[in-house]
């Protein structure tokens, strides 16, 4: 299964090794990077295949979404196909 | 990889504009559970829903979960009891209270089907049930309640009319110390849909298969925000933009309908694309219209741009789902819909308007409060002009009004929750009781002759 990870928020240093580290730590492979400066905010996109993750997905879920609070940013951990279906016919 | 603006864009509709699936249904039949003996039958139904339901709320949560897209409710709509209750007869309560029980065993929040099919007249059950609607909603908390009395084939039962008159008043008569819950859970249709996953009208009519999964969408925070990106676009641009942006919301319905389906291993139904508002700041249809250049809803001009908003999210939500079907279109309960309470408060509102606007929306008049000292007989005249609009129009029309006993026009009902708060609306006293006493049945319009 893979996931799309987007993180967004005040740019700072470290944030892609933050959240590369976490997903080295649950063995989620990642497999495409974009990250763009919009409106003076940080946007990092992240496609990921977590059919080899660790933990159960919420549960990697769960962390993401904590680390970004501790950062001050927001990250969400979405199955692929949400955006495939709403964007691609 | 789908570019960022597209990424962004859905993560702002499901956290900025309250996109979300409003209801997993999963329609069970009830009609292998018929029994000449009544605590038999009570028996297999609950062992059914027990064991057809057993991973609803889990499965819905998990899709949630790992989908990030918000789930509200997970319901069951179940086979009209009347048609259940006519084999075994007896106390139809007894129905209501083991639905009551399943439902809670296993977690939905609402349970629809306590309902009969009387557009014609009232079969063996039928009459029974229909006068044990105001007990069983007051003895239970999840049950909801429906009954048709009207449709395009068949006109309109003026017999079961006149009887639903009385029969929401004694609802709510039943239900004063529970905050009038009572006639919230009722709905009186004309054209009722087999397969409406909304509630409180949900039941699972008796051509669908053993058990399905339908979906209802949700969604007004999206058209509006999307709305109000284009400020001074041409109608012909405004109805396009409705259009795309029910085409993505149905999208994710109908990817959720799909994952459900599957891991439940029940059949995949319909999406409903309906646009639910809830009282939630942002979630309001009223609003929409309001974007579209009404100063406030209910102004001249509302019942215009409420019929291309419902048409557009049809045309939007068809070619995004695979099988569309339950009511499809846009909802106002004024009650559930921060714009409607607004507009009610202010008077711009009123029952009239709503009347009209109902002949080109997908519902009726809904969880609209009406004076306590309404009597019977204006009920039931409301319910009958409300059947007359959906039956002359082939759809579906349905009346779901709150005698407030007790209160007047002006006063307020506070129901709490997804209920919301209703400014009681004026109603016309002119008394309809002749014409409600006459009973006999309003014969099915002419559909043809159309050369």
């Amino acid at each position: 299964m893979r996931s799309i990870i987007t993180v967004v928020g005040k740019d700072t240093v470290g944030i892609l090794a933050s959240v590369s580290e976490l997903c080295a730590k649950h063995e989620v492979n990642i497999i495409e990077v974009s990250q763009s400066i919009l409106q003076e905010m940080f946007c990092m996109i992240m496609l990921v295949d977590v059919s080899k993750c660790n933990v159960e997905f919420t549960a990697f879920a769960d962390e993401a979404e904590k680390l970004g609070e501790n950062k001050a940013l927001k990250i969400n951990v979405m199955h692929e196909d949400i955006f495939n279906s709403m964007h691609r016919i | 990889m789908i570019n960022t603006h597209d990424i962004l864009e859905t993560i702002n509709m499901i956290q900025e504009e309250n996109l979300d699936i409003r209801t997993i249904t999963m329609g069970i039949s009830l009609l292998d559970c018929a029994d000449s003996d009544i605590d038999r039958a009570c028996d297999k139904i609950y062992d059914k829903i027990c064991k057809r339901a057993e991973n609803l709320v889990k499965t819905g949560e998990n899709i949630e979960r790992e989908y990030g897209i918000p789930i509200i409710n997970k319901r069951i709509s179940v086979t009209p009891i009347a048609m259940v209750s006519a084999a075994s007869g007896g106390d139809p309560v007894k129905y209501a209270r083991v639905l009551d029980k399943a439902a809670k065993e296993v977690g939905v929040n609402f349970l629809g089907g306590y309902s009969a099919l009387v557009q014609k007249g009232f079969a063996a059950g039928d009459e029974r049930l229909i006068r044990s609607i105001p007990e069983a909603l007051a003895v239970t908390d999840r049950i909801c309640s429906s009954v048709n009395i009207g449709s395009t084939k068949a006109g309109i039962n003026m017999d079961a009319v006149r009887l639903m008159g009385q029969i929401v008043k004694e609802s709510a008569e039943r239900t004063i110390d529970k905050g009038l819950v009572g006639p919230s859970k009722l709905v009186i249709f004309c054209n009722a849909p087999d397969d409406n996953p909304f509630m409180a009208g949900a039941f699972h009519g008796a051509g669908e298969p053993d058990s399905v999964i339908n979906v209802g969408v949700s969604g007004p925070g999206v058209v509006r925000a999307a709305l109000s990106k284009i400020p001074d676009a041409d109608i012909t641009e405004v109805a396009d933009t409705v259009k795309k942006t029910a085409f993505k919301i149905t999208r994710v319905g109908q990817l959720v309908a799909k994952v459900a389906s599957e891991r439940l291993n029940v059949p995949f139904g319909i999406v409903d694309l309906s646009l639910a508002p809830t009282p939630a700041v942002g979630d309001s249809v009223a609003h929409i219209l309001e974007e579209m250049g009404l100063e406030q809803c209910g102004a001249c001009g509302t019942t215009a741009c409420l019929a291309l908003l419902n048409d557009a999210v049809k045309k939007g939500g068809v070619m995004a789902s695979s099988h569309v079907g339950g009511l499809s279109g846009a909802f106002i309960p004024v009650s559930e819909d921060a714009g409607m309470i607004d507009a009610a408060r202010s008077k711009v509102l009123s029952i009239e308007k709503l009347e009209a606007m109902t002949a080109v929306c997908s519902v009726g008049l809904d969880m609209i409060a009406i004076p306590g000292d309404t009597s019977a007989e204006v009920i039931s005249a409301i319910i009958a002009d409300e059947a007359a609009i959906g039956m002359v129009n082939s759809k579906t029309t349905a009346v779901r009004v709150i005698p407030a006993i007790g209160k007047k026009d002006g006063e307020e009902v506070e129901f709490g929750g997804l209920f919301g708060v209703s400014p009681i609306m004026k109603v016309s006293t002119a008394s309809p009781a002749k014409f409600i006493s006459r009973g006999g049945r309003i014969p099915a319009p002419l559909q043809s002759l159309k050369n």
